[in-house]
């Protein structure tokens, strides 16, 4: 990369495009907006600092999720990733008060069928862990796998990052 | 600013004038809070969001900026989208286990109402018991075909 052809970063601030070049690898030419989303609201001089400090293996998540949340911040100047992240943990928070509903009623329900294996309920009820009563188990897989932007369009366009908060409310309306 | 200069105009090393757009939302008791957020954006592509937008977002603007600069420093790969992500799992998760228990409950009210099914006489089918054997018997009140 870098050789015939620069790369978007390089095509948007003018300048040469050389074999070292730090964003050549994760900014190719045929998606200009998507530098120039990340360039609007860090600035290359702040990405190229944060991409030197990080391992290579390590960068092109850290330009997607940079992608990401420049996205989010031009597509809502004031809130940016936090109102995302505002829109997420109400919806969460309103399916599990339905979640306890639901296994109140499952309870009560079984309770009626068999109320003299209570005790034996109970404690299936408990090894179930309902996710109500784990709140520290965020997503343990991705953690594991460090998979943090699976949930991110897999399109490489920046136009469609941001959509899933926004995408989510026609599930629950 | 009466009292000295901003946060921003301190670290910038220049003179704090009494419209600078930095001083309300970066008082000089917290100079970390302007550090992340220069570190991550820059200064002048901070006041470049603040001067695009109105006066009366500004102040929650520059809280979320600070928010997220924070997350970076923290996460320098990831940022606050790890949180997003771990939301999205979670609200995954929250889904599945609905849905589940959903299921559960619907699958319990059938077997309580096919038991109840089961427990109550079927009235109208043996009334029908009956009416067919009236039926059967007054068709049948003729001298039987041997007998003439």
């Amino acid at each position: 990369m870098g050789g015939s052809s620069p790369c978007a970063s390089c095509k948007l601030l003018r300048r040469r495009c050389t074999k070292e070049c730090i964003f050549a690898p994760y900014f190719p030419s045929d998606d200009p907006r998507k530098f120039a989303i990340v360039h609007k609201v860090f600035g290359a001089s702040n990405v190229s600092k944060m991409l030197q400090e990080l391992p290579v293996h390590q960068r092109a998540d850290a330009v997607n999720s940079l992608v990401y949340e420049a996205n989010a911040r031009v597509r809502d100047p004031v809130y940016g990733c936090v109102g995302a992240i505002s829109y997420l943990q109400s919806q969460v928070s309103q399916l599990k008060m339905q979640l306890a509903v639901a296994q109140t009623e499952i309870m009560c329900i079984q309770m009626q069928q068999d109320p003299t294996n209570l005790s034996t309920q109970i404690e299936n009820y408990q090894d179930d862990k309902p996710l109500i009563l784990s709140d520290n188990n965020y997503g343990s897989s991705n953690i594991h796998n460090n998979n943090y932007l699976s949930f991110v369009s897999s399109s490489s366009s920046s136009s469609n990052v941001m959509q899933d908060p926004f995408k989510r409310e026609s599930y629950w309306s | 600013m009466i009292s000295g200069r901003c946060a921003a105009c301190k670290s910038q090393r220049r003179k704090c004038p009494s419209d600078c757009i930095f001083s309300p939302y970066f008082p000089p008791n917290d100079p970390q809070r302007f550090a992340c957020v220069h570190r991550i954006y820059g200064c002048s592509n901070v006041g470049k969001m603040l001067q695009q937008m109105p006066v009366q977002m500004r102040a929650q603007a520059v809280d979320t900026l600070y928010m997220e600069a924070r997350w970076r420093i923290e996460d320098p790969v990831y940022g606050c989208v790890k949180l997003i992500s771990q939301l999205h799992q979670n609200l995954n998760d929250t889904e599945s286990e609905l849905a589940k228990v959903k299921a559960l409950i619907a699958f319990h009210k059938l077997q309580i109402s096919q038991v109840n099914e089961l427990h109550q006489p079927d009235l109208d089918a043996s009334q029908s018991n009956v009416e067919q054997f009236q039926f059967n018997y007054s068709t049948q009140n003729h001298y039987p075909w041997f007998i003439n």
